[in-house]
């Protein structure tokens, strides 16, 4: 591809230069919305400031099955707000035009289906958005979406888990595109108090099939968690963690929290 | 058609974390079913505990008050714990049982599933945990009674609209969570592939039964097969039988609620869209930003925003058709029923009942029209007492 991709750039670039600093890069999960309309773009801002390498802009959607209670709640509290696909592209084009930050969606299939994947993916490329992870859409189901996606260099990151086997990352891990995507645990999201025991293995079997960047995510609780993974992937995706970390404090006292979290989570991705 | 897709509709959109478990759940129950000592043993409880063969009941009161040449109805009402749930319940804890499951997990709205899992997870000595929203267990309190007593753990689900939606959402987390140990028995013939499959074999014995009851005693096969509509899976069990015979016309009822047109309803055919939901595509009632709508309807067993995908190809391709009946409507057949045949239905298949004078103009008075007549209605005692004056 002779090409430049903006969008996937971003990311091989965000993931270059935590290799270069030989860090783990650290990726902020956020529901767009959360926990307001006005307050969510300073929010996103702070990840940033504290040092998040890529931000995962959360669509919110009635029925996260794939989520635990922190983001079902905050998934409820943005619906409230009306929060909407376009809302979330367009707090994605803001944060690439300010900060020249790779910006991924992450979702579940309904929201986009009904947004039209051809329309979300000309949204996504003129937002300089780098793609989409999708919980309950697997390589299976996603051959309608890729066509969309794929003229305009769009990323429709994989997620793989301990349960996937060894046959099946064998043929899908290959056509992966940004990074991959390991689930730490069997389960839903959501801060646990110490890291699935599954996930050093997965990361080792998914690497033989990809000298693309690993990232784990699910379960990630706080810096205790980052550092275990040191060595062992190339990035680390908080989310639930994160939320926590906005619901606990005043409400005047939340970016500052936020950014004090990642930078915890930044200061524990380094050696 | 591939295995899973019915036409555009089905599929598997699970978390990676469940595809294996969807593939090994196909393999087993192919595995299953191909097993001469599994299917001999499923049989035998079907007749010993479950009391198949039920029966086929002729309705000439209830024939006459709605102006139909005959009704004969499918008792589904008579199976053992009260409903067509137990056929599928004790089919797939069978197999959860040969696969090594020893945990089983189930959603519940009405509770029927859930008695029904419970029920069979007893018989078979599993451990039990539904799911359900507390304002189904409020509204089928006795269901939940019912459960517990039978040994099951009924979790409170407090999630979204609180009802069957959300009961089956919390399944699939615990499902994901406990993926290894524990099998997934849903009941409807909704979900991800291999689970529509799964459930309309397990209750296409419905069909069977009712195609071969009706012939020997009619001497032909019926004009019309109706039932009721939430998921699907009764229809689905029903029509089964009948989708070769192209001259039987197959209609499915769904829930009304308070009018499609005012919105509280659970009519996805209707009145949905195409989408995804619980790991299929199908028709799904959503807002156009593509969230799940709440819905509402009298029967709590057909409150659901989604159906099954077989049902939406079949709605589809024009070889059934579908239409809703609203609350109000469902309590009068409710009535009929009772009054005419001396049979109190489910609020669900009551929905079938009061279509019957709309297959009159439809299809002609002259229709010999089979109903599924999937549970019966000690459940509903409290929801009807407070709307039916006696």
């Amino acid at each position: 591809m002779t090409v430049a991709v903006r969008g996937a750039d971003r990311i091989a670039r965000a993931f270059a230069r935590a290799r270069e600093e030989r860090r783990l890069a650290v990726l902020v999960y956020l529901t767009v919305g959360f926990p307001d309309r006005d307050a969510f773009p300073a929010l996103a801002r702070a990840a940033l400031d504290g040092g998040a390498d890529v931000v995962e802009l959360g669509v919110p959607f009635s029925d996260p099955l794939a989520d635990g209670a922190t983001v079902q709640r905050a998934s409820e509290v943005a619906l409230r707000a009306g929060v909407t696909v376009d809302d979330c592209i367009r707090e994605g084009a803001a944060l690439v035009v300010e900060r020249d930050v790779p910006v991924l969606l992450m979702g579940y299939t309904n929201p986009f289906l009904r947004h039209g994947y051809q329309r979300l993916a000309d949204d996504l490329a003129r937002a300089a958005v780098a793609g989409v992870i999708i919980p309950d859409m697997p390589a299976e189901e996603s051959a309608e979406l890729d066509a969309a996606l794929a003229p305009r260099d769009l990323a429709r990151i994989d997620l793989f888990a301990p349960t996937t086997p060894d046959d099946r990352l064998a043929r899908l891990v290959p056509r992966a595109r940004g990074f991959v995507y390991c689930v730490s645990l069997t389960g839903v999201t959501g801060a646990r108090a110490r890291l699935g025991e599954d996930a050093p293995a997965l990361v080792a079997r998914v690497r033989r099939h990809t000298a693309l960047p690993v990232a784990v995510g699910f379960g990630i609780g706080g810096p205790d968690q980052v550092r275990t993974l040191r060595g062992v992937a190339d990035g680390v995706v908080v989310g639930s963690a994160a939320l926590d970390a906005i619901s606990r404090a005043a409400p005047s006292e939340r970016a500052g929290a936020l950014r004090s979290f990642v930078a915890s989570l930044r200061e524990a991705a380094a050696p | 058609m591939t295995a899973g897709r019915y036409g555009r509709f089905g599929g598997q959109f699970v978390p990676e974390t469940l595809m294996p478990a969807v593939a090994e759940l196909e393999r087993a129950f192919d595995e299953a079913r191909a097993d001469e000592a599994f299917t001999a043993e499923l049989d035998r409880i079907l007749r010993e505990w479950v009391g198949r063969p039920t029966p086929l009941t002729d309705a000439p009161r209830l024939a006459a008050a709605v102006g139909l040449r005959r009704v004969t109805l499918k008792r589904e009402d008579l199976a053992h714990t009260g409903a067509h749930k137990i056929n599928n319940a004790v089919g797939q804890a069978l197999l959860a049982r040969r696969m090594g499951k020893h945990r089983v997990i189930a959603e519940t709205g009405a509770g029927q599933h859930g008695v029904a899992t419970a029920a069979a997870c007893a018989l078979l000595g599993l451990e039990c945990v539904v799911y359900m929203g507390t304002l189904d267990m409020r509204r089928q309190e006795p269901n939940v009674f019912r459960m517990r007593l039978l040994g099951a753990e009924v979790r409170a689900v407090e999630a979204g609209s609180r009802t069957l939606k959300d009961a089956v959402n919390e399944a699939i987390r615990d499902w994901v969570t406990n993926v290894r140990t524990s099998y997934y028995l849903l009941g409807s013939a909704i979900g991800p592939h291999p689970y529509p499959a799964i459930v309309r074999e397990l209750q296409s014995v419905i069909g069977r039964e009712a195609r071969a009851q009706h012939l020997e005693r009619a001497g032909r096969l019926p004009d019309v097969v109706v039932a009721c509509v939430g998921g699907g899976s009764n229809a689905i069990g029903m029509f089964a039988a009948f989708l070769g015979d192209d001259a039987v016309r197959l209609r499915g009822v769904e829930a009304g609620g308070e009018g499609i047109a005012g919105g509280r309803h659970a009519a996805s055919i209707v009145g949905g869209r195409e989408g995804v939901l619980h790991g299929a595509r199908t028709l799904v009632l959503q807002d156009g930003a593509g969230q799940i709508r709440e819905t509402h309807s009298i029967s709590a067993g057909l409150d659901y925003p989604g159906v099954g995908p077989e049902h939406a190809f079949l709605s589809a391709s024009g070889r059934a058709e579908y239409v809703s009946r609203e609350d109000a409507e469902a309590l009068e057949g409710f009535r009929l029923l009772a009054r005419t045949e001396g049979i109190i239905p489910a609020l669900e298949p009551a929905h079938a009942i009061a279509d019957l004078a709309h297959v009159r103009g439809r299809h002609g008075a002259d229709s010999e029209v089979l109903v599924c007549l999937s549970g019966r209605g000690d459940k509903d005692l409290d929801t009807a007492i407070a709307r039916l004056a006696p």
